[in-house]
């Protein structure tokens, strides 16, 4: 068996057995019982040499539709934005990619240096003060922020707005479970939380509040009104937000938030069929020590000169085992390169001016929508994304625009029964205003 | 060289200066104050960098020589297979058709995606022996929380509730201990024996009607086969609990054994160690979960299936443990795990592992003479030395690690598993020759020398470093976790 990835040849194997003090490879495996030995090869795919095998891959990703050939409108958690192309030029640096966690510092000081920039470019936008160095996800994310509430606050009762994403809001409950933590939707009404039922629901029994903002609708929520009702309550008020949002809009931390969680796939990270992507975590100085997964921290060495190191490690795993704050282990370090690169390549100006074309867009999308006949419900403010009224069946229709070489939007009446034939619209920047022009009277050719 | 401080990106920005390429707004632009309610437009700018496309090329470049990959040098780091990341891997995980598609696409437009997360998913069966996979953990440390979660689902649909307690050994993963807290255990510890295995008899005692599983890794984190799981199997089971294997050293028994066969019940992989989905750094990982036919219908839902020629997620799952992660997992680690084991082949698995058991047995007796040797017989993918001959003349295993990076290594895991003093956990990998095994080898046992003639070389290390060593206690008593504008 000779392959490009195992050097050993067989006059190697020979010294190296014979160093050893056995003859054959398999007396080292003498102490697997007979009884659960594997005696035969896996059943498995023959090897292929890599041109055959790019080739057959190459034919499978050639059956999917991917957002680089067709023109997408569709949100709802992942987006398609302008990834500046040095991001992946970063990431590509094997330095970076085929390093494990940075727990000798003094050879991983790039890393190190790069998640300390990163926390810091986190919680710039977020409007906190601590930053961790990311999630899996925005939806795990939340998850733990859940259970940090619970731990923070000893109340086993979390209330989540039904304006936040679906499937983040089923891993918190997957979480919740594990915690014995009851979780209450607040319902939403006209896509945003309402608050007079958030009002009559939170109670001193209450460990957190969790909205999303801009919420799953794409609509800005009442921040303000929505921090009374939380911390009157004692509660921990948790958001969680879309970071390039708040390139525009006035961060969470403005409002009060104790925890901010989201996703940073909107800088620099490709879609990739929903991972990875790049979870982060974001809390005020007074929650520093409940934060889960790695911190980085400033120091000095023996000279005096600048390093970084993984820092209050008593919190994790790997040290406190079962008292751990969290379990997690393995992060999303290269995506947080990915999305550093990305905020740094934006800027204090290219974040802001990128935000707000979203909203222009979206912005002038609903007027073109409008002006094609169409009733766009939960008339309001936007980021990038808003809910438009179809006379079909949404699957059918998006089955139709992409024969025309079109990605529709998300299918609202699959988590909102309420919402069946309602499609929610994401309009980014990178969308021109041909390509919506085109895709509105497409869909209107779908209703005709 | 690398002597000064780094600077920080923060401090190489210049106002005015740009790194981006926005196009032009072509659609009717309004004010903003029309658009966005009072109060919700951001007033202050959040103070990131203002820096041109070569200074952030500079800037990374310089951060990236300033960290040791598996490119870089050998790096036997115990416990992490940090074994060769293959290059093919990262072009397929790019195509377009992988890397540039949505999640909630209609199905019919991400058939190939779905066809090889299925086919992925069959070949994990097979190399665990188990009956079903779900790929939606993204990582080990999550894969371990699904699996006890659909463990405790199980239970409590048996009408068990009295289940609370999760077995795990003193030289466990800390993720173990962690994820059972996470899924509301509680955890009891079993003892290792003095030959580095579970000591059978503590199994015995602290097995009972609230166990609700005993998990393990085989090999052991000492690098040991737990050649009595079968009998543990029994123990565990005749209780009424399940066995969950932590597939963290599964590169020590590709071919050679399988967890199903040796009676597991649900098992977690890394694909990110194995099956060389790379570490980037501390993630993202990948953290498949396969369970035998009872515990299938407790998997995280969607649950992908095959019907008739079309691949679609199945989300009628009345049992199932609910989402444990938006979308279907870390599907770009994913692809690249799928590559790596199509490029293998069942022969070339079986010799991944043979050739690293034999690299970990190479060096663990050339290494025996100079370093103690706490369980003398056949390691596995890894093995442990203890520094207590080294520590008795001042050098502790700290400083050993620190003077391997002169030599341009990364060194091995130190100070785990817990139950071994002094402790150096040497994880070779079969990608390595035995040429890097030998310089690496020639290292140790010129630092074992250096112990005994010239201690302070060890002790003061590292010298070649760009940073000495830092003072992490001061890191921790006054934490600086951001860069704030001067």
């Amino acid at each position: 068996m000779k392959h490009r990835y195992l050097p050993l040849t067989e006059k190697d194997k020979k010294a190296m057995l014979e160093a050893v003090g056995v003859s054959t490879v398999d007396e080292l495996f003498s102490d697997i019982p007979e009884s659960v030995r594997f005696n035969r090869e896996y059943n498995i795919k023959a090897a292929k040499s890599e041109p055959m095998l790019m080739k057959e891959l190459a034919r499978m990703a050639g059956k999917n539709a991917d957002t680089k050939t067709y023109s997408s409108f569709l949100g709802a958690g992942v987006y398609d934005h302008y990834t500046p192309v040095i991001a992946d030029h970063v990431i590509s640096r094997s330095e970076f990619y085929t390093a494990y966690t940075p727990y000798q510092p003094e050879i991983s000081q790039g890393e190190l240096q790069a998640i300390f920039e990163f926390q810091t470019m986190i919680c710039e936008l977020t409007g906190m003060e601590v930053a961790n160095s990311s999630m899996y996800d925005g939806g795990t994310a939340l998850g733990e922020a859940a259970m940090l509430s619970a731990g923070q606050t000893k109340k086993k009762k979390i209330l989540i707005s039904a304006a936040v994403h679906p499937e983040a809001r089923e891993v918190v409950k997957t979480y919740a479970k594990g915690q014995y933590i009851e979780v209450v939707e607040v319902p939403h009404k006209d896509g945003i939380t309402d608050t007079e039922k958030l009002q009559s629901l939170a109670d001193e029994d209450v460990a957190a509040v969790i909205v999303q903002y801009p919420n799953f609708f794409g609509r800005i929520e009442p921040m303000k009104e929505i921090e009374t009702v939380v911390h009157s309550q004692k509660a921990l008020f948790v958001v969680s937000s879309n970071p390039l949002a708040l390139g525009a809009l006035t961060p969470p931390g403005k409002f009060g938030a104790d925890i901010v969680v989201g996703d940073a796939q909107p800088f620099g990270i490709p879609a990739a069929f929903g991972g990875p992507h790049c979870g982060y975590f974001a809390v005020t100085s007074k929650l520093m020590r409940k934060i889960p997964g790695r911190l980085v921290g400033q120091t000095k060495d023996d000279q005096g000169r600048r390093g970084f190191v993984l820092t209050l490690q008593a919190r994790e795993q790997h040290i406190r085992r079962d008292k751990a704050t969290s379990n997690i282990c393995s992060n999303q370090a290269l995506n947080a390169l990915a999305a550093s690169v990305a905020m740094t390549a934006l800027g204090k100006k290219g974040v802001r001016e990128m935000a707000i074309a979203n909203i222009q867009k979206a912005g002038y999308a609903k007027k073109i929508f409008k002006e094609a006949g169409f009733n766009i419900v939960f008339e309001g403010p936007c980021f990038n994304e808003f809910v438009v009224k179809m006379d079909a069946p949404v699957k059918s229709i998006n089955q139709e625009l992409l024969s025309k070489g079109y990605i529709g939007g998300y299918d609202l009446g699959r988590d909102y029964p309420e919402l069946d034939r309602h499609m929610l619209v994401a309009v980014t920047e990178l969308r021109t205003k041909e390509e919506i022009d085109m895709f509105v009277k497409e869909l209107r050719d779908c209703h005709a | 060289m690398h002597k000064e401080n780094q600077q920080l990106i923060f401090e190489m920005s210049s106002p005015g200066r740009i790194g981006y390429s926005l196009s032009e707004l072509d659609v009717p632009e309004k004010k903003l104050e029309d658009l966005i309610p009072e109060g919700y437009i951001r007033e202050e700018e959040p103070e990131l960098p203002e820096v041109s496309e070569l200074d952030i090329m500079r800037h990374y470049t310089a951060l990236s020589k300033r960290n040791h990959g598996v490119d870089s040098g050998f790096y036997p780091l115990g416990s992490c297979t940090m074994k060769y990341n293959p290059k093919i891997n990262e072009n397929v995980a790019r195509y377009n058709g992988f890397a540039h598609i949505h999640p909630l696409q209609d199905e019919s437009s991400v058939q190939g995606a779905l066809e090889l997360m299925h086919d992925l998913q069959e070949h994990l069966v097979e190399i665990t022996g188990m009956d079903e996979v779900t790929l939606q953990p993204a990582a080990g440390a999550h894969g371990e929380w699904t699996g006890l979660m659909m463990i405790r689902a199980f239970h409590e649909s048996k009408g068990d509730v009295k289940r609370t307690k999760v077995i795990v050994p003193d030289s466990a993963h800390g993720t173990n201990p962690a994820s059972a807290t996470v899924a509301g255990f509680e955890t009891v510890t079993v003892k290792s024996n003095e030959n580095g295995l579970v000591d059978i008899e503590d199994l015995k005692k602290v097995v009972g009607p609230d166990t609700a599983a005993l998990m393990l890794t085989n090999p052991n984190t000492l690098g040991l086969f737990e050649e009595n799981i079968i009998e543990m199997a029994e123990i565990v089971h005749g209780a009424g609990g399940k066995l969950y294997y932590d597939g963290a050293n599964l590169n020590a028994v590709l071919s050679k054994a399988r967890p199903g066969d040796m009676g597991f019940d649900v098992v977690h992989l890394n694909l990110h160690k194995t099956f060389t989905g790379p570490h980037g750094g501390g993630g993202p990982g990948s953290g498949p979960v396969g369970v035998k036919a009872d515990l299938a219908s407790f998997l995280p839902k969607p649950v992908l299936t095959k019907q008739n020629d079309a691949y679609v997620f199945d989300y009628d799952r009345p049992q199932s443990i609910g989402r444990v992660k938006p979308y279907y997992g870390n599907f770009g680690i994913n692809v690249r795990a799928y590559t790596y084991i199509r490029s293998m082949g069942p022969d070339g698995l079986k010799a991944v592992t043979e050739n690293a058991v034999l690299n970990a047995n190479y060096m663990m007796r050339r290494l025996a003479e100079y370093y103690d040797l706490p369980y003398d017989r056949h390691c596995k993918h890894e093995f442990v030395l203890s520094g207590r001959r080294q520590k008795k003349l001042g050098v502790r295993t700290l400083d050993i690690a620190k003077r391997l990076l002169d030599f341009g290594y990364h060194p091995p895991t130190i100070y785990f598993p817990l139950n071994v003093e002094e402790c150096i956990m040497i994880e070779p990998t079969e990608t390595e020759s035995k040429e890097t095994l030998d310089a690496f080898i020639d290292a140790m046992i010129q630092i074992a020398r250096e112990t005994e003639e010239n201690p302070e070389v060890v002790q003061e290390a590292p010298h070649t470093t760009v940073i000495g060593r830092l003072d992490e206690t001061t890191a921790a008593r006054k934490p600086i976790l951001r860069y704030y504008k001067a």
